[in-house]
């Protein structure tokens, strides 16, 4: 059983940072629920207050992880050239998909999207993070607090969506593969 | 006693909400600024180059530093000066959704291509 260290990158990627944050997604919308519901034992609120805002921080932790271990080290291998007249494009995947019209479009509009749709992920909830960790009495009287977090985690949740459906349709169509082999376990 | 506590931390007076209008409405205008510069590379060869800070991402690179480069001073100038203030928070969330929906809308290439 072996991994490539490129294949292993985007595992940490998508399946690591990716997927644990859209799961968190989730997590968040309960907990921000909770922080405006008249149902929540008033002396337990300080300690909510405080998870709200050390939950988004990791997501935005997630987040920026995410999107930079994207951006940094996996697109560069993506969209690599090949050299000319190469004719096996495994290990190009931007240009294997441009080759083929019946997956064109997976580059020009999932792609092209996915990579910068990613990148209101952070901004979103990285804002959502700093706003509950200031405001964190003020969330539960302020309506108004509560709206612009319900938006941001929301639209968070949709931009990462997106972004992870092409990230596994990329690894479906043209995975990106190379670099060093890991062996995980010895074959008999 | 607990119950009284609890009341008096449940009326803890608000603070200003300028800090939050700040960050609001410069994570509108930063998600704006990634769709418009992703636009901008798109349709100019010249802003393409001059976005490829990092050749191996190439324009992504520049596309989305510079947009991180534009939230970021414009929620330390809102930040700076709405700090202490209180403002009507209601339109800073209707202006800072309809940028995020712009912005989610024009990364989206073949919207952002007619543009």
């Amino acid at each position: 059983m072996e991994i490539t260290t490129r294949s292993l990158w985007t595992l940490v990627h998508g399946m690591g940072f990716g997927a644990l944050y859209l799961l968190a997604c989730s997590g968040a919308i309960v907990l921000l629920h909770l922080r405006s519901s008249p149902n929540v034992p008033a002396d337990s609120r300080p300690a909510g207050d405080r998870i709200l805002g050390i939950y988004l921080t990791v997501m935005a932790v997630l987040a920026w992880l995410t999107v930079l271990s994207g951006t940094y080290i996996i697109y560069p291998w993506y969209r690599a050239a090949p050299p000319a007249g190469a004719a096996n494009l495994t290990t190009f995947p931007r240009s294997l998909l441009l080759s083929n019209p019946a997956t064109r479009q997976w580059h020009l509009i999932g792609i092209e999207w996915k990579e910068h749709i990613a990148w209101l992920v952070p901004i979103a909830i990285t804002m959502a993070a700093f706003v509950a960790i200031r405001y964190a009495r003020d969330l539960k009287h302020s309506s108004e607090l509560r709206s612009a977090l319900y938006g941001f985690v929301g639209t968070s949740l949709f931009a990462a969506g997106v972004a992870g459906f092409f990230g596994a349709m990329l690894d479906k169509n043209a995975p990106v593969e190379g670099g060093q082999t890991i062996r995980l376990v010895q074959g008999e | 006693m607990s119950t009284q506590t609890a009341i008096s931390q449940d009326n803890v007076s608000a603070l200003p909400n300028g800090s939050a209008a700040a960050a609001i409405l410069s994570a509108g205008i930063g998600s704006l600024a990634v769709a418009l510069f992703t636009i901008v590379a798109d349709q100019s060869a010249t802003a393409k180059n001059l976005l490829s800070i990092y050749k191996p991402t190439g324009a992504l690179s520049g596309v989305t530093t510079f947009a991180m480069l534009v939230w970021f001073v414009v929620w330390a100038v809102l930040e700076w000066r709405w700090r202490g203030r209180n403002l009507s928070l209601n339109r800073i969330n209707i202006i800072a959704f309809a940028l995020l929906a712009l912005s989610l809308l024009a990364t989206f290439p073949p919207l952002g291509n007619l543009l």
